[in-house]
């Protein structure tokens, strides 16, 4: 029993999934029917947890490309902008067309954004994988570039959607189930099929650990970064357009803004280093959750917006703390102590009772 | 044995340092069981034993990185504990370790004074530390500018001033684990100045090396380890190198004479057989810097020893083939076609393994289980989209860990935790997985066991014998004459000599790489 409890303690996953638990008490605390999930009359599912699984997906989407780049030593800061140009093309394509409602219109209005991120995911891959520009920078000029290249579309403009399609994106459901939830769902199945059932999860962690020594071993490096790369960014394109149409318009200045933040701090609550290397896409899972879920608590707790950042920086410092190594063996010293002095009480009782 | 001079210290009646029957255990393993070991002043003390044998478990136990499960350690006669290296090193005790721990891109003096600086009104006094460096320096005789960048020195220099910083803490105990083992001749005998004139001092040196020759040049006394246990304590002059060698490997050494027997009873099979087909055959292969145009072939199934000091070109060469370095010129072809081996992917398509000299930056991947280091190379060779299946990964990397005796807890395990010699296995297993047609080994063997190394040299024995081609790099030329069918000799980045090995001695290989060419038919190749 101790074993068992030790081991999940030990497990890397453990402290992020106390600290779910512990926001979603606090909710339940705050509001009594914050786990209740209604059906309306149209079969739709409500309620607070499915609102934090629909307004999570796009940070989930990101975040599993982030995962994967950020396995390969890279980072991608350009996950925003990219959320942004995606918006924007869709949006300023439907609402040139004569036919918004059409459902022709508004796929290939998709499909124009989805190949254009896919581009510059390969433009960010060039720079890395390519030119051997440091992640960081490279993916910087994009960020940057980027909500330029959005406004040139919109214009200057905030694009107003009206097509009863691209709304379904957003803010409609399959079976009951919100269409941006089961797109997150759907992606983070496929990444994980994708890099566990092939041998990409092992190539991209080889790379990650040690590039040289995966070099020799004829790991083809520079193409598993570009992939990467390209993928995040894809992803990133898809987040975006479920954003722009969650708010019903394209805003080259806010759709997906700080959003890379969020999905690089997803990534690390999740377990996964920085430094590269091993990966977990299912920390990941957790890591965008418990930052959803971070967000809804500061409406239901009734926290002031002015002060939701610092909220957000105490929750994730915590996380942090409790995965830190050197805190990880504070602990086992204090509870070690603990159990010394219960030990000691026990048998001290013992003597008195004799 | 109460009689024996090892048990009673010579003219030294007190130890500095005494670790009493230390255990220490690791999930699965008694890494130590029971170990005693003495440091006296004045004295070098090496601690020998194979790969595996105990040997970084009681250094790190002494200097408090791994706490013990039972056992006392004694500095100075009183019993001491110590959570971690620092505390270890506060109380006199300082340990250099093989990869030289220091910053490059800082001076010499501000390495030696790294985290002490002298202070002055809450900043660094520069001229204390340059000064109080440059006396630490020159307390070793070593004549160099405090103020020069880390970097512009030979490894060796960074040795020694990783040693100047580590007795600069008034070290009662200095810990060297395996020095020498990137430094050359010359180096070595500079690096033994030193600890000469440290042990002068009065410091207690622990000598860690796998250079049996330096072993007993340099120490006074030796301890052997094996299988986490004491085999004893003995001194130096009192006890017979092969009588080392077997209290370290527990058996009888002739497994390698019988190897040696082997390899040449086959080399007049090859004399009397049909010539051998040519695998490989480099013309003029060049890269400015690292070889002038050289030309090389490799028959199927010949074991041919490269020889040479450090960068004469012997690894040069074998990076060029391996295709881990691109060639500025020159051609080189497999089965008489000429083929381009621009990247290590390329090299693998021709069914050439390079396996690297540094097995730890180039090696292995440390981070990833045994099983995923071997099946690495075939994974990559198929492509991601043609995973291997579970069940045959689980079978090659059983096979290997069984057929090169890998000691690893199981396939899971990560290659990070195994001993050095278990890495170069993992490694070796990792190649032969491809099934390469020519494997290009460069010094397979450095810095690891001799157990572990006659099993790979069996290995390769065992593989050339099946048609498999060996380009042999080591060092160490017994090894070299050892395995090869033929040798090819450099020097400064030219090939000098290219001969069958048919009765060479290490002297006259000397000769050779210190001379150059004896006569100049030997330079045209083995074309003739």
């Amino acid at each position: 029993m101790k074993n068992v409890l030790n081991r999940a303690v030990g497990h890397r996953l453990f402290w992020p999934l106390v600290m779910l638990a512990a926001l979603l008490l606090i909710n339940v605390i705050a509001v009594p029917g914050f786990l209740s999930i209604t059906v309306n009359s149209e079969g739709h599912l409500f309620g607070s947890i499915i609102d934090i699984l629909r307004n999570g997906a796009p940070t989930l989407i990101i975040a599993v490309g982030m995962t994967l780049v950020i396995a390969t030593r890279g980072i991608d800061l350009s996950v925003g902008s990219v959320c942004a140009i995606a918006g924007a093309v869709a949006s300023s394509m439907i609402l040139a067309s004569p036919t918004p409602n059409n459902v022709g219109t508004v796929t290939g209005a998709l499909l124009t954004a989805l190949v254009l991120s896919l581009g510059l995911g390969l433009a960010n891959g060039l720079l890395v994988a390519g030119l051997g520009i440091q992640p960081i920078i490279a993916t910087l000029i994009l960020m940057t570039a980027g909500r330029g290249i959005a406004m040139l579309i919109t214009e200057g403009q905030i694009i107003t959607v009206n097509s009863v399609p691209f709304a379904f994106l957003g803010s409609g459901f399959i079976l009951g189930v919100p269409v941006a939830t089961v797109a997150g769902v759907l992606i983070f199945a496929l990444a994980a099929l994708l890099t566990r059932r092939t041998a990409m999860g092992l190539l991209i962690e080889a790379v990650g650990i040690n590039p040289e020594a995966s070099r020799q071993a004829g790991v083809r490096a520079r193409g598993l970064k570009f992939s990467v790369y390209a993928l995040c960014a894809l992803l990133a394109g898809i987040a975006g357009l479920i954003l722009t149409s969650n708010q019903t318009a394209a805003d080259a200045n806010n759709t997906g803004l700080f959003i890379e933040l969020d999905a690089i701090l997803a990534v690390v609550i999740g377990g996964t280093s920085l430094a590269g290397g091993r990966y977990s896409l299912a920390g990941t899972l957790v890591g965008a959750l418990i930052i959803q879920t971070l967000v809804t608590t500061v409406y239901t707790v009734g926290i002031p917006p002015i002060a939701t950042m610092v909220f957000k920086a105490a929750v994730v410092t915590a996380v942090c703390l409790l995965q830190s190594p050197t805190t990880a063996a504070a602990l086992e010293r204090w509870r070690s102590r603990l159990a010394t002095r219960h030990l000691q009480g026990v048998a001290a009782k013992a003597g008195a009772a004799r | 044995m109460e009689e024996s001079p090892a048990t009673a210290p010579l003219e030294n009646p007190a130890p500095v340092v005494e670790m009493t029957d230390i255990s220490i255990s690791f999930p699965g393993v008694k890494a130590l069981d029971a170990v005693s070991f003495r440091m006296f002043p004045g004295e070098v003390h090496s601690l020998l034993g194979e790969n595996g044998a105990g040997k970084s478990t009681l250094i790190k136990a002494l200097t408090g990185v791994y706490s013990i499960d039972s056992g006392v350690i004694r500095l100075d006669g009183r019993k001491v504990t110590f959570s971690g290296p620092a505390q270890a090193q506060a109380a006199g005790i300082s340990t250099v370790y093989q990869e030289v721990n220091l910053l490059g891109n800082l001076t010499v003096a501000e390495n030696v004074m790294l985290g002490r600086e002298p202070r002055r009104f809450g900043g660094i006094n520069w001229r204390a530390m340059r000064k109080r460096s440059a006396e630490i320096l020159s307390g070793l005789h070593l004549n160099i500018d405090p103020g020069s960048l880390l970097n512009s020195h030979s490894l060796a220099i960074q040795q020694l001033v990783a040693i100047a910083r580590a007795i600069d803490v008034q070290a009662k105990a200095l810990i060297l684990d395996e020095p020498t083992s990137s430094l050359d001749t010359e180096e070595v005998a500079e690096l033994f100045r030193v600890i000469r004139t440290l042990k002068d001092s009065g410091v207690a040196i622990l000598f860690v090396s796998h250079f049996l020759e330096q072993v007993y040049e340099i120490s006074d006394r030796l301890t052997v380890l094996r299988n986490g246990q004491l085999v004893g304590e003995y001194l130096t002059e009192e006890l017979l190198r092969i009588d080392l060698v077997q209290a370290m490997i527990g058996k009888e050494l002739s497994v390698l004479d019988d190897l040696e027997a082997q390899v040449h009873s086959t080399e007049k099979d090859r004399a009397v057989g049909a010539k051998s087909k040519t695998f490989v055959e480099a013309r003029r292969l060049t890269r400015k810097g690292a070889i002038a145009p050289m030309d090389l072939s490799i028959d199927e199934g010949e074991v041919v020893g490269l020889a040479g000091l450090l960068g004469s070109g012997r690894t040069e060469i074998a990076r060029l083939l391996g295709g881990v370095d691109r060639a500025d010129s020159g051609q080189v072809s497999v089965h008489g076609e000429p083929v381009k081996l621009r990247t290590p992917r390329q090299a693998i398509k021709h069914r050439i393994a390079y396996s690297s000299e540094n097995r730890r930056s180039e090696g292995v991947v440390d981070e990833l289980s045994v099983r995923d280091n071997i099946i690495l190379a075939l994974q990559a060779d198929r492509g991601w989209l043609r995973p291997i299946p579970r069940k045959r990964q689980d079978e090659l990397a059983a096979s290997y860990i069984e057929a090169l005796n890998i000691k690893t807890p199981n396939a899971d395990a990560l290659v990070r935790n195994l001993s050095g010699g278990n890495q170069q296995k993992v490694l070796l297993a990792r190649w032969l997985a491809i099934a390469p047609r020519l494997l290009i080994l460069d010094e397979p063997t450095r810095g690891i066991d001799i157990g572990a190394k006659a099993e790979i040299q069996k290995l390769v024995y065992g593989l050339a014998e099946n048609g498999m081609s060996v380009l042999f790099i080591s060092a160490e030329l017994e090894e070299v004459l050892r395995l090869s069918n033929r040798i090819v000799v450099l020097r400064d980045r030219e090939k000098v000599a290219d001969l069958p090995n048919d009765g060479l001695s290490v002297d006259a290989l000397l000769t050779l790489i210190a001379e150059g060419a004896p006569a100049p038919s030997h330079t045209i190749g083995a074309e003739s």
